[in-house]
């Protein structure tokens, strides 16, 4: 057992645990750009300072949770109504319907990325639907906007907001809207005292594991944002691929988990009362 | 049927559709006779001969397979052992640590996870002057960042697991490693063989921790695949993507397959 357990520890300890303290240590640093790596170790709150006094990194923070917030939720309007009709069908249905939902999950995500690109590009199949369907006249590129980049996050991300969904939906007791109806209530009362309040575990699972990964995310806002779309996932990547500033990469990476770690925890204590439940 | 179940129904359709019409268009436009992705000029294969003589993008897909195996192995193997340890062992000094040091990985931003594991390696070169960034590291950071997909899957089929066949083979004389193997690991196999699967389909997909971790010499399928991509649609990345969905439809098969096979 003392193995079982060590291997694991010992290897999560030494390839997690350490790099997530380097990450701090070289936030403290200072950029040195002719050296190899480009990076001063000291004691210097200077790039966590640069991050919260410049403008730009304040206006990518806020666009960044902005963008994540305005996809959870529409993410959540749309998978909601779809986790509670699969819900609804037939038990022997459900594993078909819900393999349709995980299929895209496991082919690749840059690729599913990539589709959007043709659909939203000049003069391509969206633009020329929105024309021919009347409903923009002059609809312009969608490829490059904001609108591009909340489309591909509810994309790439309503699988996890189904999933939990349906898994609290699933296990909803059918007699309970029963009993409501008895008693008066009308179905739109019925939902929202109900079934509403009942899948509330399952709306904070779906829209952290919605909102965690969207704040970070890298791929979607530089394939389908263009340069007027900041986000912090890409302004860490550029601020270390592009300008080689290690240590401002590193700042980032510290505050992202530092504002991730309300949510991360919100997560991990639904989670686990739902273990908890099952057992 | 009532009003608030043809609403959920009909979002269950456009939902579908949604998630599916991007994806078909990608498979239909790898075999258009033209570049465009916009206009349809007539049916042709020419793509997918051209993807097939592309040897780098060949040599990257057989770089990613090696590296997927490798990790999806490592990640199995250690995922077993923390899931069982998470389940079994209830009490040992470090185990909220522990706990938390499992599922981390899966709610960490990958930005995150890259830097910090490029820092590791960027560090233990300079210190053990090794290993080299390549093969090994990539290997290594899909290795941990998927351990916790394969804890949680174990960790899932071991609190539904029935003690009692255990404790009948060890009152039968079998020892607690006799147990292990002949009771409970092949019990909790499917669950361990959907976890390598997943860990699998994450490292041949992973793009940006590799980018962090990999040298300049090694390439993987995404990495190629992102930096074609960046320049604007190619359609041999439309018969690439033709191929992954296919695959990742026979996968997704067999893994539902495996996990609900009844004990």
């Amino acid at each position: 057992m003392r193995f079982v357990i060590g291997l694991p520890f010992l290897w999560l300890g030494l390839f997690f645990l350490l790099p997530c303290l380097l990450v701090l240590a070289i936030a403290l640093g200072t950029n040195a750009p002719d050296s190899v790596p480009p990076v001063e170790l000291g004691f210097s709150f200077k790039s966590f300072a640069l991050l919260f006094s410049d403008d730009l990194y304040l206006a990518a923070w806020l666009s960044s949770i902005r963008i994540a917030a305005t996809s959870t939720l529409v993410a959540l309007l749309l998978g909601y109504p779809m986790a509670y009709a699969i819900a609804r069908t037939a038990p022997n249905r459900r594993p078909l319907l819900l393999m349709l939902v995980v299929l895209p999950f496991w082919t690749s995500f840059l690729i599913r990325i990539y589709a959007w690109m043709g659909l939203l590009a000049d003069n391509g199949l969206i633009e020329q639907f929105l024309r021919w369907s009347g409903l923009a006249s002059n609809p312009g590129t969608i490829l490059g906007t904001e609108w591009a980049v909340h489309l591909g996050i509810v994309y790439a991300y309503l699988p996890f907001m189904v999933l939990p969904l349906y898994a609290t939906l699933e296990k909803l007791d059918d007699s309970l809207l029963e009993a409501a109806a008895d008693l008066g209530a009308r179905p739109l009362a019925a939902f929202l005292t109900v079934t509403l309040p009942l899948s509330l575990p399952g709306i904070v699972a779906g829209c952290l594991l919605v909102f965690i990964p969207a704040v970070g995310e890298f791929v979607i806002p530089d394939l389908l944002g263009g340069t007027g779309t900041l986000m912090i996932g890409k302004v860490l990547w550029d601020e270390f691929f592009t300008n080689g500033d290690w240590p401002l990469a590193s700042a980032v990476a510290v505050c992202l988990l530092v504002l991730l770690v309300g949510p991360i925890a919100i997560f991990q204590r639904n989670q686990a009362r739902s273990l908890e439940k099952r057992s | 049927m009532t009003g608030r179940a043809r609403f959920a129904f009909g979002m269950l359709a456009f939902g579908y559709a949604f998630l599916y019409l991007p994806i078909a268009l990608v498979i239909v436009y790898s075999f258009n006779e033209s570049r465009l992705v916009t206009v349809w000029s007539g049916f042709s294969l020419k793509w997918w001969r051209a993807l097939f003589a592309n040897e780098a993008m060949l040599e990257a897909a057989w770089l990613s397979l090696r590296i997927a195996l490798v990790s999806a192995t490592g990640a199995a193997l250690l995922g077993l052992a923390a899931g069982y340890a998470l389940v079994r062992a209830p009490r040992f000094p470090g185990r909220t640590l522990f706990g938390s040091l499992v599922v981390a990985p899966m709610v960490m931003p990958e930005v995150v996870m890259g830097i910090s594991m490029l820092l590791l390696f960027v560090g233990s070169e300079r210190l053990f002057g090794g290993p080299d960034r390549g093969f090994l590291t990539i290997a290594i950071a899909h290795t941990t960042f998927s351990v916790a997909f394969v804890a949680i899957v174990v960790q899932a089929r071991l609190t539904d697991f029935d003690r009692a066949l255990e404790e009948a083979a060890m009152d039968l004389g079998a020892t607690p490693w006799v147990t292990f193997r002949t009771i409970t690991l092949p019990l909790i196999a499917p669950a361990v063989g959907s976890g390598w699967l997943l860990a699998f389909t994450l490292s041949l997909d992973d793009l940006i921790l590799t980018q962090f971790v990999a040298g300049a010499q090694s390439q993987t399928l995404p990495m190629r695949v992102y930096s074609s991509v960046r320049l604007g649609v190619d359609p041999q990345i439309n018969v690439l993507a033709t191929i992954v969905v296919t695959i990742a439809a026979c996968a997704l098969v067999l893994s539902g397959w495996l996990t609900r096979r009844k004990v």
